[in-house]
């Protein structure tokens, strides 16, 4: 069993990061608190915190994975109102992390901390750590716009530019200068359509709106034009709970593909969905992390009995 | 688990049918116990007591218990499709399809200890007391029973005494096989009737080892976790400790 980690590493004595102005450095640059911030992510430093050690099974045997995103006591209120108490979590690299529990339990709100999309809603207070790369996400030089690069977003209703297949793609690289116009910028279209599994059903028609194609394709569509920035992580809110079965059945096989080469952190209600998809599962309830372990063990025998309530429909 | 999970096993669930369908498997189960642990009775009462009758009706009544097997089996698969148990619900229904997987092979062992009565008694149906079966009979019984009453509470600490009680099952079954094989040496007339018993005396060797699948089985419903395959110390220890 691996609990979340109690913030044990304060960089700032107060925990206080509450709404940073956006600062000119890139987020890799980072802070001042943690060493060692330009080691290649592949190769974590020694001392490096880890992935959890997840217990029970076979599963314990394989390598863990460095830890991608470390949140140590974060706390969140929306006005008076708080919505996130003390949460501290560490999620691995280049694998696939859900966030389960009841509407309200604060799952949505710990995940748009992770790009900061909280910064776009006024009142928002945040205390303690969250750190992307050991670099902290709330660091004052930190640019917003290049984090939610590194980080990338997917939605809950499919949201594409109304713009064409080849525009919803070639948008964000142009704008942030990753390709020049022409055979190169069609090349980058080509790959993260590729990637997103959507290439053989738009290639001919990559001047069609977005917003013409289906909804499973409109959701592989911002899937693909997240994948097109080349971000470190994905995160998922509710991706396909808009889409039927063989939509949504598209999508997480395109989520298995993507797992090798992204951390995704995927938010969902349907349990057999983070079943499915998850490596490592958080269950999240009235704004804490009650438990995060091995999916495994969170579905065959997780060690907390508000866990255990919740997976198996005991939640009056 | 703590001690609310162990009591509640399946109650609480939101939806109520759910709760029904859980406790109708569970208590399927330990109706089907009922039958396997008869059956047993008479196969060891026809063989120990010569009762031709009764071993007549123990061969010729396991489709009782195969036909219980099929539908508890059943109603497992349409859980499992309907419901997509999780936690200690899915635990249930495996310990569930195994514990019936279990009994059914104790109702064939009873079946073909039937079927061994009715040949022995055919050659003589006056035949002597058989030294030791009566005892390790009682004791096979014992250990079933205790199997299926830790079953039926999700007793793990039951269910670690009576796995262990295998170990005399084992030495009693030895102790039989050894005397009819001397039996057999000094009197070769007597090897079809001897061949009867210690067919017999495997089969309730064999009950003993499955009524220890069962226990095993509720060690994994209770503790989540898997226990087969383990020294009976390692058996206690995973049902007494935590479970990471």
């Amino acid at each position: 069993m691996q609990m979340p980690q109690p913030n044990d590493n304060p960089g700032d004595p107060e925990g206080v990061v509450a709404r940073s102005s956006m600062g000119a450095a890139e987020l890799r640059e980072g802070s001042d608190t943690v060493e060692g911030e330009d080691r290649p992510q592949s190769t974590p430093a020694p001392g490096v915190t880890r992935a959890p050690e997840v217990g029970g099974g076979s599963e314990a045997a394989e390598p863990t994975h460095p830890t991608k995103v470390d949140v140590r006591g974060l706390s969140l209120w929306y006005g008076d109102t708080q919505a996130l108490f003390d949460v501290s979590l560490r999620i691995p690299e280049k694998d696939v992390t859900a966030l389960i529990g009841p509407s309200g339990c604060g799952k949505s709100t710990f995940l748009r901390c992770i790009n900061r999309m909280n910064d776009l809603i006024s009142a928002v207070t945040i205390r303690g750590q969250l750190l992307l790369d050991e670099a902290d996400v709330y660091g004052s030089e930190v640019d917003v716009v290049q984090l939610r690069s590194r980080v990338g977003m997917v939605f809950q209703q499919p949201n594409p530019f109304p713009k064409s297949i080849y525009e919803n793609v070639a948008y964000a690289p142009r704008i942030h200068g990753l390709a020049k116009k022409g055979a190169e910028m069609d090349e980058l279209v080509e790959t993260s359509l590729r990637k997103a599994g959507l290439w053989k059903e738009v290639s001919d028609r990559l001047s069609m709106p977005g917003t013409a194609l289906s909804g499973g394709q409109q959701q592989r569509l911002c899937i693909a034009r997240a994948i097109a920035v080349n971000p470190d992580v994905i995160l998922m809110d509710e991706p396909a709970s808009a889409l039927d079965p063989v939509a949504t059945a598209t999508i997480e096989e395109l989520i298995d593909e993507l797992r090798s080469n992204y951390t995704i952190i995927i938010v969902t209600h349907n349990m057999q969905q983070a079943a499915r998809v998850a490596r490592y599962t958080a269950f999240f309830h009235l704004g804490e992390v009650i438990e995060f372990d091995d999916t495994d063990t969170i579905f065959t025998n997780p060690s907390q009995k508000r866990t255990e309530d919740y997976i198996t429909g005991r939640f009056g | 688990m703590s001690d609310d999970i162990e009591q509640s096993f399946f109650k609480e669930h939101i939806s109520q049918r759910f709760n029904t369908e859980l406790e109708d498997i569970h208590s399927r189960v330990l109706s089907m116990g009922g039958l396997v642990e008869q059956q047993l009775i008479d196969a060891v009462s026809a063989m120990v007591e010569t009762k031709f009758e009764l071993a007549e009706k123990v061969a010729t009544s396991d489709y009782k218990v195969n036909a219980q097997e099929v539908e508890i089996d059943e109603a497992c698969t349409e859980i499992l499709v309907r419901r997509q148990p999780t936690a200690s619900d899915l635990r249930l229904v495996l310990a569930v399809i195994k514990t019936i997987t279990d009994l059914e092979r104790i109702g064939d062992e009873a079946e073909r200890m039937g079927r061994m009565a009715l040949h022995f008694l055919e050659q003589d149906r006056q035949q002597g007391p058989i030294e030791g079966l009566g005892e390790m009979g009682e004791h096979v019984h014992g250990m079933l029973r205790g199997a299926l009453d830790a079953f039926a509470r999700m007793d793990v600490d039951q269910a670690v005494r009576v796995a262990q009680l295998d170990i005399q099952v084992d030495s009693q079954h030895e102790a039989i096989v050894h005397r009819l094989m001397e039996q057999m040496m000094k009197s070769p007339d007597a090897v079809p009737r001897a061949m009867d018993v210690v067919w017999t005396a495997r089969s309730l060797e064999r009950i003993g080892d499955r009524a220890r699948n069962i226990c095993e089985y509720v060690v994994y419903f209770v503790r989540g976790k898997n226990v087969r395959h383990t020294s009976y110390e390692q058996m206690a220890e995973e049902a007494t400790g935590d479970r990471h």
